[in-house]
């Protein structure tokens, strides 16, 4: 009897102590970045490009990346939404519920969604290859485009199948044709599912590095066409923190705030836009 | 007028059905370049030699992957034995204790930690574990000479990486099941314990074990953040504070020499090959055990 109270008592610690532990992993984690990255922080690391190399000048700032990032992420979303709202209208509205290749795609996104973005970056390379592509913001925006497009899908899909059927029974039902119904009737209605999908493949898009390495380079300037190398955030932070010189590590800490600040504004707004937009869906 | 927007109907059933199997065709497409990629290297080694030998001398046609798939490994098995035992006790305080608030809570930070780039967990790594390890840990157990980048350093940042993926798929598969089976345990005169540990865990146990495996397959293809911690030396890590060199690690470090070499590119391309062909196995096993969990529930 005493030990079955014991056990009891004691598990009910350890289940409130592992989940300290997790939570307290990301406060960790954001104070550390927090402690490292002000201190670096100035007007001119988001104002100036690196002056005398990225590896080895003192002077200037990561412009560059940010940049970078930013028309990396943007072109990777706008690549993977192109080709996600297809997929989600296709499975979900044009074929039937029982499709045996609706269930397909399902399944092939989730794996592609487990695929490590490594792999992505050696396919990147792969098809830079065949293409004649060299490292360029291009072919870094095609290969993360893919390595979001199972995110972004998959989150869509996940919304679009919380809407009940009858709402698409009843356009259906008044004459209206599937691609109609699809428009405007059930997209409208995931419309906040759908921004917050778009958010999260942004988000992905921006911190990924093992995808970019091969594809996109890297480079201290901002790029002005989209067969230029970029360079990114990640890669700024990977390869400015190896440096002997002290500006340059400091770089690399305020870089990793910058990133972070990105990534928490992102997590954040999507789910306030969530939140926000969901009031006026049909429930 | 209505032939026109039947017309409309058409080109947009036939669009969206092009763009759909052009996704489902993307896997073939990756497991046929990667492949055609590491052909030449199939073609020169055999594939027990490329696999079981340790010697790594791209410059003299020597490409034995064993201590990168070793390094791979124990990293991999490192960070599940830490975060394993964490990710359950919390999916359990979060299915069955916590109330609405403080899940929803859990659930939201749990979530931002899934959003953190690698390059940041990897930077957190070597500002607090490393010199955590080189200057208490690896002393405590008697190796003074650790410079801390080491496999436990890639594992514990690892373990941090993988908790949200499990911790999501735990709570889902928690969630299947049936509220009435604990109502019989609890009415039977368990304790709310004893009901977790016989019943709702051995009914969960399949769901569980799926998301180990798919934490497993997240953590075996993690690159950049291991790398920055690892120590990248390629040889057969002898013990936890030893320095190791994943395969991830292998494929990123060397994109810049591999074009001169003869043969290299097609060994990194074999080395992805190998991640994918792991995960792809691992994947399928658990997407399975999951999609039958959630029929039995309907």
């Amino acid at each position: 009897m005493f030990w079955r109270k014991f056990e009891e008592r004691l598990f009910n610690l350890l289940i409130r102590v592992a989940t300290l532990i997790i939570v307290g992993c990301l406060f960790i984690i954001v104070l550390t970045i927090l402690v490292k990255g002000f201190p670096a922080m100035s007007w001119d690391m988001v104002s100036r490009i690196p002056s005398g190399g990225f590896y080895l000048g003192k002077e200037g700032g990561v412009l560059n990346a940010i940049i970078g990032s930013l028309y990396l992420g943007l072109g990777a979303s706008i690549f993977s939404l192109v080709l996600s709202i297809p997929i989600v209208v296709y499975i979900n509205i044009y074929s039937r519920s029982t499709s045996r290749f609706a269930q397909f795609i399902r399944i092939s996104l989730d794996i592609l969604y487990g695929i490590p973005s490594i792999v992505y970056g050696a396919f990147g390379f792969v098809l830079m290859i065949a293409f004649g592509l060299k490292v360029s913001l291009l072919a870094g925006i095609i290969t993360v485009g893919l390595l979001v497009l199972p995110i972004m899908a998959r989150t869509m899909d996940e919304v679009i199948r919380t809407i009940p059927k009858e709402l698409g029974d009843a356009s259906l039902s008044l004459g209206a044709t599937k691609w109609e119904t699809a428009m405007k009737v059930i997209m409208r209605q995931a419309f906040p599912g759908v921004l917050t999908a778009i958010l999260l493949g942004f988000g992905r898009a921006v911190g990924d590095a093992a995808s970019v390495i091969f594809t996109t380079g890297f480079t201290d300037n901002i790029p002005t066409s989209v067969l230029q190398p970029a360079a990114t955030l990640p890669l700024a932070i990977f390869f400015q923190l190896g440096s002997p010189i002290k500006e340059v590590v400091d770089r690399a800490y305020a870089s990793s705030l910058i990133l972070t600040v990105i990534i928490l504004i992102i997590s954040i707004s999507s789910r306030l836009l969530f939140k926000r937009f969901n009031k006026n869906v049909i429930k | 007028m209505s032939t026109g927007r039947i017309l409309k109907d058409r080109i947009a059933g036939k669009s969206v059905w092009l763009v759909t199997l052009f996704s489902g065709l993307i896997l073939f497409l990756i497991i046929v370049g990667l492949y055609l990629k590491s052909a030449p290297i199939l073609h020169s080694h055999s594939l027990s030699d490329l696999l079981f030998e340790s010697k790594w001398k791209p410059g003299k046609n020597q490409f034995g992957f064993l201590p990168y798939i070793l390094s791979t490994v124990y990293v991999t098995f490192i960070s599940l034995v830490i975060a394993v035992p964490l990710c359950v006790l919390c999916a359990i305080y979060m299915s069955e204790y916590a109330n609405k608030k403080v899940k929803g809570f859990v659930t939201s930070l749990v979530d931002i930690l899934a959003g953190i780039p690698s390059v940041i967990f990897g930077i957190w790594g070597i500002i607090l574990i490393v010199p955590f390890i080189s200057n208490k840990l690896a002393p405590a157990f008697g190796h003074e000479d650790s410079t801390g980048y080491s496999i436990l350093a890639g594992g514990l940042v690892l373990a941090v990486m993988v908790f949200p993926i499990v911790i999501h798929i735990m709570l889902e598969v928690l969630r299947t099941v049936p509220v009435e089976l604990r109502e019989a345990s609890l009415s039977l005169g368990a304790n709310k314990w004893e009901t977790i540990k016989k019943v709702v865990l051995r009914k969960a146990a399949p769901g569980i074990s799926a998301a180990i495996v798919l934490g497993f397959s997240r953590a075996f293809g993690e690159t950049l953040a291991v790398l920055m911690v690892v120590g990248n030396t390629a040889l057969i890590p002898k013990s936890l504070f030893d320095s190791g060199y994943p395969l991830p690690a292998l494929i990123a470090n060397n994109y810049g020499e591999m074009m001169s070499i003869p043969l290299y590119d097609s060994a990194l391309m074999f080395a992805a090959l190998l991640l994918l062909t792991v995960i792809l196995v691992f994947n399928v096993i658990a997407r399975m055990v999951i999609m039958r969990l959630e029929k039995q529930m309907i």
